[in-house]
């Protein structure tokens, strides 16, 4: 199989430009970044582990156990190898790990899966292992040629010098006999002083190819033969297709196949263009199914009635007793149904053959990708090879495997290649959602102190049914991430969980995951409690603060930083959001503008963030800018909305995303630190609710229940 | 048959008059670094030069373009603008998953052909229809700024 990558770069080349223009006034950075081909990585002189890959010539090929999906995890788990092998970023070559758990697994979830800022926090120690056990071999390799003891020994980028008389081998010239050294079980890690690339910041490795069009995404998947599908998935989740009228499509030019399977229909035909024009034209009635009456309603109601159920308890210090009385103060928060809507619409690719099958899909999940695909059809996951590819936004969306199914049913139909393409409407209306979330939260104020507090979540697990074994029946530690433990100490405390499964929807994880019902629930309430005892949000936190003093630390920074208790105009506030989540202290400061009709400006966020010890910092500062982004959408204007059963929201101009000339201004400082690294991709999104939601309080004394801010409750009239 | 000129070539398609130029580029010329998003010219993912100026592919019928040449992200290096903008996005690393930053590019780089010095209101005017998922727009404006430093 011709690498589809390859292929397309050379029509291009020689097609449609002249040679060299696609490089044209850049600089050509060292590093490409290959499709996956599915094979087992080309052999190489030196392969110590499944990660590295040493050439005679000296040429080194990294394979990416993790999915790049514009997070930079390729570029921090380069780093990670490179720092500790010891060669020059620019000189290594990135490939993709094919479908293997047992070779690339995720350290944290023991599956190939990319998600959960877990990335960095997994590879943290089995990267450096991984280059510091070869850099040692190559050491030994050289020691033993030069005939000296390989404590004589050090590495300079790419090549092992011999102090004394100042001999130098390149790491290529040592490769064969490299591969022959005992693999050392523990080798030298270099310490954190001594580093050239961790904690300093390094350009991405993925992005040359991003700037001219030249990198392929799953939708770019060209198989020769390839032909469109466009589909329609029932409206109403149960629906099933009643009835289809194809006449007036069949005759379309370009139209090949008009596909009807029990829950979707299908157009395959010549172009996409010629496939989604005449799905358009199909008529299609559908039975709507048990949710067929489903309103948003009916989910609020759901979770209401839900939050009286049996919980499961995460935390119980005894704060039940203490709960009662003067000076007890409830509030309920609560999140929507939300839609992923990454840039780069679902696709998948699939080409069946007798005993085989070839898909092409940018997906989270690897291994779950082919084991579906051999699933639906009805082959052994051996028999399947997946093409994967750099994602255009994962966001959660890409962890679930409903696409590369959908395509792989559809593909049955089909002779030869087909590339299924959802349309946004498609991708908006009939995928898994962030689900609907209830909390339900308590203190008691004695003395101007929190004498206890208690915190009740309501919602589903989506670990139960995505990773099962990580569900032990009781606590989905998703479901209570950020509630169960806050950077705060309080002196009895109760959390516990109601699992809830809404009705109508396949839900699923989002980008911030639990702790965006949780942090923006917990810091919502805080100021809450702070307001009702009469205190200031930031002493008032302080005060609180006990075993985690990292967390006063960027609380200190970040209101520093965004000038704390200084005056503002009328209509504005400063809100703060704390958190500990994902192995990482972060806190935000909000500055809002409240207009008299209850429109709110996001002015300012300004964030303080302790990760732990940085890999690469310009990276972590670009996963906060735009996880804040992702979440300040959430809060502005985020919602899926149902009614008979179907999505009410269907596309970028009724499921509205910030836009640029709606950006605050935004700041992030990190806290330096030798702690082992926490994740990033999700805290910045996190952030952002309980934020925007405290200045607003601040702003307006109104303290909304509920995201997305809606402004009918926050006109002049009603402050107070 | 319809001839276009994409990239400086005459190119002869086999398509309905009607058909969007985006699936013409990506489905007949094997231009894929122009992006499908949203399909009702919202997201500005899909946006190429018509002529000089940035227009939504996913919305032009491949019929209306005549004489005017069109030039994709592909090809966008070529002009000084737009090589100006390339180098800020690499070396200001904007870029995340980089799907809309082909439209984001070729929007980028009109604004800077036609404003050789865009203030914050002439970047937001010229940069709103473009999403971006992944939330890179605080660099999307440095990258801007630092392109229009270099001309």
């Amino acid at each position: 199989m011709v690498d589809p990558a390859l292929s397309r770069r050379q029509v291009l080349r020689g097609a449609s430009l002249g040679a060299g223009a696609l490089v044209l006034g850049l600089t050509v950075r060292g590093v490409s970044v290959v499709a996956a081909t599915g094979a087992a990585p080309a052999a190489a002189a030196f392969a110590p582990d499944a990660f590295i890959r040493l050439a005679g010539d000296g040429n080194v090929t990294l394979v990416m156990p993790q999915t790049e999906m514009g997070q930079g995890i390729y570029t921090a788990l380069a780093m990670l190898i490179a720092e500790e092998l010891d060669v020059a970023l620019e000189a290594v070559k990135l490939e993709e790990a094919p479908a293997d758990d047992a070779l690339y697994g995720n350290p944290i979830f023991k599956v190939q899966a990319t998600g959960g800022s877990t990335s960095v926090r997994g590879y943290w120690p089995v990267m450096r292992k991984a280059g510091a056990s070869a850099r040692a071999m190559l050491i030994a390799a050289a020691a033993r040629q030069w005939h000296v003891p390989a404590a004589e020994c050090r590495t300079e980028p790419g090549e092992v010098v011999h102090q004394p008389s100042g001999r130098r081998l390149a790491y290529g010239a040592l490769a064969a006999q490299a591969a022959r050294e005992p693999v050392p079980a523990d080798p030298p890690l270099k310490s954190p002083e001594t580093f050239r690339l961790i904690g300093h910041s390094q350009r991405r490795l993925d992005t040359a190819h991003k700037v001219d069009g030249s990198l392929r995404y799953g939708i770019d998947a060209m198989p020769d033969g390839v032909r469109f599908a466009s589909l329609a998935c029932a409206p109403v989740v149960g629906g099933k297709v009643a009835r289809v009228d194809d006449r007036q499509v069949k005759t379309m030019p370009g139209v090949q196949q008009v596909i009807v399977l029990d829950d979707m229909v299908a157009v395959v035909a010549e172009t996409s263009w010629a496939a989604m024009r005449a799905l358009a034209a199909l008529d299609i009635t559908w039975n709507g199914g048990p949710n067929a009456a489903l309103g948003t309603a009916d989910l609020w109601a759901d979770l209401d009635k839900a939050s009286q159920a049996d919980a499961h308890v995460a935390v119980d210090t005894g704060a039940a007793a203490k709960l009662s009385g003067d000076g007890v103060i409830e509030a309920h928060y609560a999140l929507p149904l939300l839609a992923h809507a990454p840039m780069e619409p679902m696709n998948c690719t699939v080409h069946l053959t007798p005993g085989k099958c070839e898909v092409w899909v940018g997906t989270q999940v690897m291994t779950m990708a082919q084991q579906a695909a051999a699933q639906e059809a009805g082959l052994s996951p051996d028999q399947v090879t997946v093409h994967n590819h750099l994602i255009g936004g994962g966001f959660g969306r890409r962890l679930e495997v409903d696409g590369v199914r959908k395509a792989v049913r559809i593909a049955k139909q089909v002779d030869g290649p087909v590339k299924v393409v959802w349309s946004r409407e498609e991708d908006i209306a009939r995928a898994p959602y962030r689900s609907v979330y209830g909390a339900w939260l308590k203190a008691r104020i004695a003395n101007g102190k929190v004498a206890a507090w208690s915190h009740r979540v309501v919602g589903p697990s989506v670990i139960a049914r995505w990773l099962p074994p990580a569900y032990d029946g009781k606590i989905d530690s998703d479901a209570v991430d950020g509630a169960a433990e806050t950077p705060y100490d309080m002196p009895a405390l109760l959390v516990d969980w109601v699992r809830h499964e809404p009705r109508g929807v396949y839900t699923a994880f989002w980008r911030g995951v639990g702790p965006n019902m949780n942090v923006f629930a917990t810091e919502s309430f805080v100021d809450r409690v702070a307001r009702e005892a009469g205190q200031d949000p930031l002493a008032f936190r302080r005060s609180l603060i006990g075993k985690h003093q990292r967390a006063r630390a960027v609380l200190d920074l970040a209101a520093q930083k965004a000038g704390w208790g200084t005056p503002l105009p009328a209509g504005a506030g400063r809100g703060i959001n704390l958190q500990y989540v994902f192995g990482t202290y972060l806190c935000t400061v909000a500055e809002v503008i409240v207009a008299e009709d209850g429109t709110v400006a996001v002015k300012r966020l300004t964030t303080a963030v302790d990760c732990g010890s940085p890999v690469n910092p310009d990276g972590i500062v670009s996963q906060i800018q735009g996880g804040m982004v992702f979440g300040l959408s959430a809060a502005l204007y985020g919602q899926i909305t149902l009614a008979n059963g179907r999505t009410q929201e269907s596309n970028f101009h009724d499921y509205r995303v910030v836009r640029i000339d709606e950006m605050p201004q935004i700041e992030v400082h990190i806290v330096p630190s030798a702690e082992p690294p926490g994740g990033i991709g999700e805290p910045g999104t996190v952030t952002v609710q309980g934020a925007v939601n405290n200045a607003i309080y601040a702003a307006t004394g109104i303290q909304l229940s509920r995201m997305p801010v809606d402004p009918s409750l926050l006109r002049k009239s009603a402050w107070r | 048959m319809t001839t276009i000129n994409v990239n400086g070539q005459q190119r002869e398609v086999k398509v309905d008059a009607e058909t969007p130029l985006l699936w013409v580029l990506r489905d007949d010329l094997g231009l894929t670094g122009t992006k499908f998003g949203c399909g009702i010219a919202q997201c500005g993912a899909c946006t190429v030069h018509l002529d000089g100026a940035p227009v939504r592919s996913c919305q032009l019928p491949v019929g209306e373009i005549g004489n005017k040449p069109v030039t994709t992200i592909e090809a966008i290096g070529t002009t000084p603008a737009g090589a100006r903008i390339q180098k800020a996005w690499l070396d200001l690393d904007v870029i995340q998953c980089g799907y809309c930053q082909s439209g984001q590019i070729m929007s980028a780089a009109a604004l800077l052909a036609s404003n050789p010095t865009p203030d914050d209101a002439a970047i937001d005017a010229a940069m709103a229809g473009n999403i971006c998922r992944c939330g890179t727009y605080v660099r999307i404006r440095e990258g801007i700024k630092e392109a229009a430093r270099h001309g």
